[in-house]
């Protein structure tokens, strides 16, 4: 275990920590990997973390969560007497699932972390991924995270030892979705860096859920890169659930890597954190590639959320649809940075950004930013952003009917969130998430005991005290 | 006058650049560089007070601290300062009492560009403040407008005559501080125009000021500040060429605008400066810091600006809306073609209650030129029940060009209601097919097409600016098609 004091900047003792630590991050590495990391810290050195004047940053500021002490480890740390089971007995009623539990950052498994299925999927850890199949490793290891993207992403790169490893072979249809749960639970401040690599390979399809969730109210620092594959006229189905302690820091970076006739959704729904920043990098490397990108966040109190998708279109024929939606209430802060670039030769291509708020306070802030740079004359481009507060007439609509304040404007926010969550296409995920949208604009859902998709047992359905006769 | 057909398809397909001429004319310049001598020179060549000689060297001294901004979506190879002549201005012998005595040259330069400031003042009714090489050498119409208590006149005649005014607004709007290019004007800036409008007095003639670059090598840094007092209006019109020549020359401007309580000021440009030839060499780089503030009550500011020149553009006219109840409007309309490159668009920094703003945008790119809007709105806590909407289109013709859009939106308040939609497209084949098909060629289609595309905006300017402007729409595209 290493402790990251204040005494020195974070930077600073993490470029040390890698120094000091060769043996243990290189232990499994061919000396190729060992290559990518060390670019990678070089990468870091000169980017560093970043800071407000780094205009992909300026409404983020992450100074007091790079000042806090933090532990950091190089091997699986688990709180002593910690019932691993009773955290991990997330399910989703009515939905099997093919569930993976990350503690810390860590991959946890009886079975030797890592499992091959008759039809040759591989679910498993990275570690041991890295040792077992080293080809595919290789082959796909750090080539879609970009460096230079940001610093955290090169740290990432740098450090990455675990995560999560998933691989579809050519031609295999998933039937039952997979479920990443990434639960936060010590006793210690805690700095975790872990990198999921997802391989789709040519006609196959997947639905991946990944949760991330805090157990106790400790102070971490959540430094995640996932790498995503999708091959020829394959489809994933993506959907990401954030429900974090209100002093977690969550920087999660996707790069997804879409090869031709490929097909990617991702939905990602943010209902509770400190900060939160959700990079999105989409690059669409051949024709007819889709792609449909969606978000809702719902951030109160001290909260601050920060979407960030980036869609490169390299290609022509391709589509894009980008469209996020929050409620931001108290002194919350919302970031959106949309970013389309549509490349020279990129003719056709059809893209959507839209992003759309509600304000709640007059102390809540919002910074949209959705950005739109082509340089290929055939497309078809178009963005908008809205700010703006529960609709006026809607309100005296259903308040002539005899439905209190509170409930109208339940109904009203529930409904403006709806249209990100009826793009669910797992129906009783989508009811669980409907069901914790609903409860978190009651104030009801709160960063609970249990992972998110377990602690709110549906017993009985929550309805709005509505009487629909009267509508 | 008519013209037939065949004269007019010549003219317009002939004419690359029409204001590429160069006029000799005796000037007086400063040596090339610049350094506090440099910026002394300046001031005592125009004779100004002291506090204008501290403003100028505080200017410069910050300046030297600061970098030049690159967050802009544009290339060019750095500038060297050390190139630039900062003052240039056609000799003057004597103060001038009439245009008879205005050297017969630059009356000429003058006709050619179209602005005879003569017929100008008999007949359309316009009053002009002619810039040449950042020195003013002719306001007319003075006479009527001093009845009404207007002050029009050259910024360095301000300084001399009404030295209280300039002192209480120059750099209230924009300080020396506000970014590396309103730093340099403010030490180096040469002339400009200056205009007041006392209270309650509505201006009953266009006011327009035309710059032109002539000398080589120089840079333009010319200023200007006008001033609504209460209840007041007026409308204020600004042109701009320059010579053709090879290499890049720049202009950096400020204007600020104050709008007291009631007072409504309207602000267009024709901007055209030379772009450059067909293969990028050459051009104008223009660098401008405009800003409008509305500091009372009711007061509305509205910017409408057609761009059709410049090898770049890095221009944003905002409005700080710090009256309850202010109004802000942007209308653009920026063309490139070859290798042109702009960065524009507009802020709109919503301070006081009720304040609404409007921007509308359009963009049109041709050739290999790249076209890009960058706007801010933002609504502060206190601006309760703020409104804008902002529309920003772009227009791309050929495969060869860009077209961006950058907005910036930030809300802190619930009460304020902020949209901003953007589309990106081409002219449809369907619509050319349709005007082709009605025996329009392709050309005067497209002309006929973008024309319509940017009436919005063009509806907003003065007459006078309105039909230049749509002549200078089409000769801008020319050679865009095919």
């Amino acid at each position: 275990m290493e402790i990251l004091t204040k005494d020195f900047s974070l930077a600073a003792q993490m470029v040390k920590l890698f120094d000091d630590n060769h043996d243990l991050i290189f232990k499994s590495d061919t000396p190729e990997i060992t290559d990518r990391r060390k670019i990678a810290l070089e990468v870091f050195k000169r980017l560093g973390f970043p800071d407000n004047k780094d205009e992909k940053w300026r409404n983020t500021d992450l100074k007091k969560s790079l000042q806090a002490e933090y532990n950091y480890y190089f091997e699986p740390t688990f709180q002593k007497g910690i019932d691993l089971a009773r955290i991990f007995q997330c399910n989703i009623p009515h939905l099997e699932t093919d569930m993976i539990s990350q503690l810390n950052g860590w991959f946890i498994s009886e079975n030797g972390g890592i499992k091959k299925h008759a039809d040759g999927v591989i679910v498993g850890s990275l570690a041991v991924a890295q040792k077992e199949f080293p080809d595919l490793f290789d082959q796909h290891f750090g080539r879609y995270a970009d460096n230079e993207k940001s610093g955290f992403v090169a740290l990432n790169n740098a450090f990455a030892c675990d995560g999560v490893f998933i691989y579809v072979p050519d031609n295999v249809q998933v039937k039952m979705p997979i479920q990443i749960v990434n639960i936060i639970h010590h006793d210690q401040n805690i700095f975790v860096q872990n990198h999921n690599l997802v391989i789709l390979g040519k006609n196959s399809q997947l639905q991946l859920v990944q949760c991330d969730d805090s157990v106790d109210h400790q102070r971490s620092l959540i430094n995640t890169v996932t790498e995503v594959f999708i091959g020829e006229n394959a489809s994933l189905d993506h959907y990401k659930l954030q429900n974090k302690n209100d002093v977690a820091t969550l920087i999660n970076s996707l790069f997804f890597h879409q090869e031709r006739d490929s097909r990617l959704s991702t939905n990602c729904i943010t209902l509770n954190g400190g900060i939160i920043r959700n990079e999105n990098y989409v690059r669409m490397n051949g024709e007819n590639c889709e792609a449909n990108i969606l978000g809702v966040y719902l951030v109160d109190k001290f909260q601050h959320v920060d979407n960030q998708v980036f869609v490169d279109h390299a290609f022509p024929n391709c589509q894009s649809s980008e469209l996020f939606k929050g409620i931001v209430d108290d002194s919350a802060r919302a970031v959106f940075n949309g970013h389309i670039l549509v490349r020279p030769d990129a003719q056709k291509t059809n893209a959507y950004q839209n992003n759309k708020n509600i304000l709640l306070t007059d102390k809540a802030t919002v910074n949209s930013q959705p950005f739109l740079e082509i340089y290929a004359d055939d497309v078809k481009c178009s963005h908008g952003a809205t700010v703006g507060q529960l609709d006026e007439t809607a309100m005296f609509y259903l308040r002539s009917r005899g439905i209190s304040i509170e409930n109208s404007r339940m109904l009203l926010m529930y409904a403006f969130a709806a249209e990100i969550i009826n793009h669910i296409k797992i129906e009783p995920l989508k009811i669980r998430i409907d069901d914790m949208v609903k409860k978190r604009l009651r104030g009801e859902l709160s960063v609970c005991e249990q992972c998110v998709l377990h602690c709110s047992t549906m017993e009985k359905p929550i309805n709005f005290e509505i009487d629909l006769s009267k509508i | 006058m008519e013209k037939d057909g065949n004269t007019i398809l010549d003219e317009v397909t002939k004419s690359e650049y029409k204001y590429g001429f160069y006029t000799d004319i005796e000037m007086d310049m400063a040596p090339k560089g610049l350094n506090e001598d440099i910026i002394r020179f300046i001031s005592a060549k125009k004779n100004e007070p002291d506090w204008m000689l501290e403003f100028r060297l505080k200017a410069y001294r910050y300046w030297l601290t600061i970098k030049e901004p690159n967050w802009a979506h544009l290339h060019h190879p750095a500038i060297n300062y050390n190139e630039i002549i900062f003052y240039a201005a056609p000799k003057k012998k004597k103060q001038l009492a009439g245009l008879d005595e205005v050297d017969p040259e630059l009356l000429d330069t003058f006709k050619k560009l179209g602005i005879s400031l003569e017929e100008q003042k008999r007949l359309s009714g316009v009053a002009v403040d002619a810039v040449i090489d950042s020195v003013s050498v002719k306001t007319t119409f003075t006479d009527t407008l001093s009845k009404l208590g207007i002050i029009f006149c050259s910024f360095s005649e301000a300084v001399q005559n009404h030295p209280d005014l300039v002192k209480q607004y120059i750099g209230s709007v924009v300080p020396y501080t506000d970014n590396y290019f309103a730093a340099l004007n403010s030490a180096v800036f040469t002339d400009g125009s200056f205009c007041y409008i006392p209270k309650g007095v509505r201006c009953p003639v266009e006011l327009s000021t035309y710059f032109r670059i002539n000398a080589a090598n120089t840079g333009q840094f010319e200023r200007t500040l006008i001033v609504g007092d209460e209840g007041s209006y007026v409308s204020y019109m600004e042109g701009c060429t320059a010579p053709q020549r090879d290499e890049n020359q720049l202009h950096a401007a400020i204007v600020e605008i104050v709008a007291m309580k009631d007072a409504e000021i309207k602000y267009s440009t024709v901007q055209n400066w030379y772009p450059g030839n067909a293969k990028g060499e050459g051009g104008i780089y223009n660098f401008v810091t405009k800003r409008g503030m509305c500091r009372g009550a009711a007061s509305k500011i509205s910017w409408t600006q057609v761009e059709t020149g410049s090898a770049i553009t890095w221009k944003y006219p905002s409005c700080i809306l710090m009256g309850d109840h202010s109004v802000g409007e942007f209308y653009s309309v920026a063309v490139t073609n070859n290798y042109q490159q702009a960065d524009t668009g507009s802020k709109m920094i919503h301070l006081g209650k009720n304040t609404k703003s409007t921007i509308i945008s359009k963009g049109i790119s041709a050739g290999h030129s790249s076209n890009s809007y960058r706007g801010l709105v933002r609504m502060t806590r206190r601006a309760e029940n703020s409104r804008n909407f902002s529309q920003c289109d772009s227009l791309l013709l050929g495969d060869k060009c860009g077209a961006h859009t950058f907005p910036y939106i930030q809300t802190e308040n619930k009460s304020s209601i902020v949209e901003h939609e953007a589309t990106t497209s081409k002219i449809s084949d369907d619509q050319l097919f349709y005007c082709q098909q009605r025996g329009i060629s392709a050309e005067s289609a497209i002309g006929l097409i973008v024309n319509g595309y940017a009436k919005e905006v063009l509806k907003q300017l003065p007459m006078e600016f309105a039909v230049e402007a749509q002549k200078l729409l089409s000769i801008s595209l020319e050679g865009s098609v095919g």
